[in-house]
């Protein structure tokens, strides 16, 4: 543990720390920011009555599309001549959110994503390949300050490049890598194709640490097997800082939230109303340290559940479940609820169908229609079409048994779905909204 | 040696046999026969080519998904009830055939077919008993591999 007088503060100091720095967060955003004063002054809440977590309910809720409306400076708390750091979303789907850092922002950025590596077991020992894509992205940065705080041998190679990749895994004698998970399948592939030669157990590489989507247990379970590491999931969203909001520690049994830092509370997304521990529910993040953009109560629309356990790395921080989907994410077809992650689940537990797959939701007269796409690899490939029609009927059947849904089975050739070293396309929704 | 075959995985989609046929092209494989089997969204393209291997190969560099598997070439009379006389020894020995196409060439008096079976010894062993005409991969493939 890098820091164990803040990874092991009790839970009582904790709590205190969190209110103190919780009266702080409100006031600086009150205080110094136009659309955080209107808003509270809208809802009649003024930070200067905040005394208990209890008043948590009062405080208004930040919605993407608030971030997106502020494009590009509308929710900085401090000066233009403050700021160090400018990281931006892609804006796929509407404006751009900018965020912006101070140094002392960049400095706790650094720190927790150090805090994530050394949680999994880095140290100043390790050589960290981080192929996380390097820009206005948080990924590469963010692992990239919080790999050399560790103290370790950092490799910006950033994304793509595969085969490059692979070259510095074995002449640089990397030990541990950084990126998507979905990428970190895509080197497996890779390496499959054009390097059989090549055996991962003779490599040095020995831990992963992968994030920015949502990835499921069957698929840390390939991804182990077939890099012949340990695979670890961490968490973050740009708005509240990127990766190393929370970072699973070696016991891989949940993520530690980073709990001196980000305040967290589990919400019914529909009515906005406050769970209490151990629900599952929409999570939404309040910072507590952080300057240039202070985000208060922002809604993630990310699926989750806290709880606190006595876990056996020591730390008292709450931990959050594997993201189970998105508020917005999750797809309501014929009545039925459905994230991705599920259909994805099912894939991977039919023996040799690689988590390559699209879902693609339409509607034909009144009625919704699924469509999942499947890469078709060697492993699944038969020259007798009984057993490629088995395969489809499995495959159907499994997504009726698991999620209730008749789903359309397209098997389909390799590569032929959209995927990049960022975030993999996985759900097309053609219905009218 | 029993024929190699090699089989594509192929979408139902314009340009995509195209594909497969520009790979196996910039690799110089020539093909001695094929066949295509379809569903609604995706066809098998089967082949028996010269040089398998290198096909399968050059195949997999593309991320084209292909396999290569045994099969049965069978020399049978070409005249009527030739392939009749072959059939009914596979029913009367309960040997159910996968799929089956034809051999474009011919040689001499005889026409070759080409057979999937699940269990391709116990096909061989029947027929040779029966006097049947099993080709050998060298026969019809050559030896480029």
């Amino acid at each position: 543990m890098l820091y164990p007088e803040k990874e092991k503060i009790s839970l009582e100091k904790l709590k205190e720390l969190q209110l103190e720095r919780l009266k702080w967060s409100l006031k600086h955003a009150y205080r110094n920011n136009a659309v955080y004063k209107k808003k509270f002054d809208d809802a009649g809440f003024n930070p200067d009555s905040f005394s208990s977590f209890d008043d948590m309910k009062r405080v208004p809720f930040l919605y993407k599309q608030e971030m997106r409306e502020s494009y590009p400076y509308g929710l900085f708390a401090v000066p233009m001549n403050k700021v160090v750091r400018l990281h931006s979303s892609s804006g796929t789907t509407g404006n751009a959110t900018v965020v912006g850092y101070t140094k002392n922002d960049v400095e706790i950025w650094a720190e927790v994503c150090a805090r994530s590596l050394s949680g999994i077991g880095a140290t100043e020992e390790d050589i960290i390949q981080v192929a996380y894509g390097y820009g206005l992205f948080t990924g590469g940065l963010g692992l990239h300050y919080g790999a050399e705080k560790l103290g370790a041998a950092t490799i910006p190679i950033s994304g793509g490049n595969t085969e490059k990749q692979l070259m510095l895994m074995k002449d640089f004698g990397s030990t541990v890598l950084a990126c998507t998970p979905s990428y970190a399948l895509n080197i497996a592939d890779f390496a499959a194709k054009n390097a059989p030669e090549l055996d991962f157990k003779k490599l040095k590489l020995r831990k992963g640490i992968f994030g920015a989507e949502p990835w499921t247990n069957e698929m840390r379970t390939e991804i182990e097997s077939r890099l012949d590491i340990d695979a670890y999931d961490i968490y973050g969203l740009s708005e509240v800082i990127g990766p190393g909001v929370s970072c699973e520690c070696e016991a891989k049994q949940g993520m530690h939230v980073f709990e001196d830092h980000f305040y967290v509370e589990i919400i019914n997304p529909e009515t906005g109303e406050i769970l209490p521990e151990g629900s599952q529910g929409e999570i939404v993040y309040t910072s507590l340290t952080k300057e240039a953009c202070p985000v208060i109560r922002y809604r993630s629309r990310d699926i989750t559940r806290l709880y606190r356990d006595n876990c056996s790395c020591g730390r008292v921080f709450t931990k959050m479940e594997k993201i189970t989907g998105r508020s917005d994410d999750m797809l309501i077809i014929r009545g039925v609820n459905v994230f991705p992650s599920q259909i994805e689940s099912v894939l991977v537990a039919v023996e040799g169908v690689e988590p390559h797959y699209q879902i693609i939701v339409d509607r034909k007269g009144t009625l919704d229609d699924i469509e999942v796409k499947v890469e078709v690899n060697e492993s699944i490939f038969s020259d007798e079409m009984k057993v490629m029609s088995e395969l489809s009927s499995k495959i159907a059947s499994k997504i009726k048994t698991h999620l209730n849904i008749s789903a359309k089975i397209t098997l389909v050739e390799p590569s032929s779905i959209e995927r990049s070293v960022g975030k993999a396309v996985r759900v097309i929704d053609k219905r009218k909204k | 040696m029993n024929i190699q075959q090699i089989s594509v995985f192929i979408e139902n989609k314009p340009g995509r046999l195209q594909h497969v046929l520009e790979v196996l092209n910039s690799g110089h494989i020539n093909i001695l026969t094929l066949t295509i089997a379809e569903i609604n969204d995706f066809g098998i393209l089967r082949m028996i080519v010269d040089k398998p291997n290198t096909a399968h190969d050059i195949l997999r560099k593309e991320n084209v998904t292909s396999s290569v598997n045994e099969v049965l070439g069978v020399g049978i009379d070409d005249k009527p009830g030739g392939l009749l006389r072959l059939i009914k020894c596979f029913a009367e020995n309960k040997l159910n055939i996968e799929y089956m196409y034809a051999f474009t060439q011919k040689k001499g008096d005889e026409a070759t077919m080409i057979f999937r079976f699940e269990d391709i010894e116990a096909a061989k062993n029947l027929l040779i008993k029966e006097g049947f005409n099993i080709m050998k991969k060298i026969d019809i493939i050559g030896d480029q591999e």
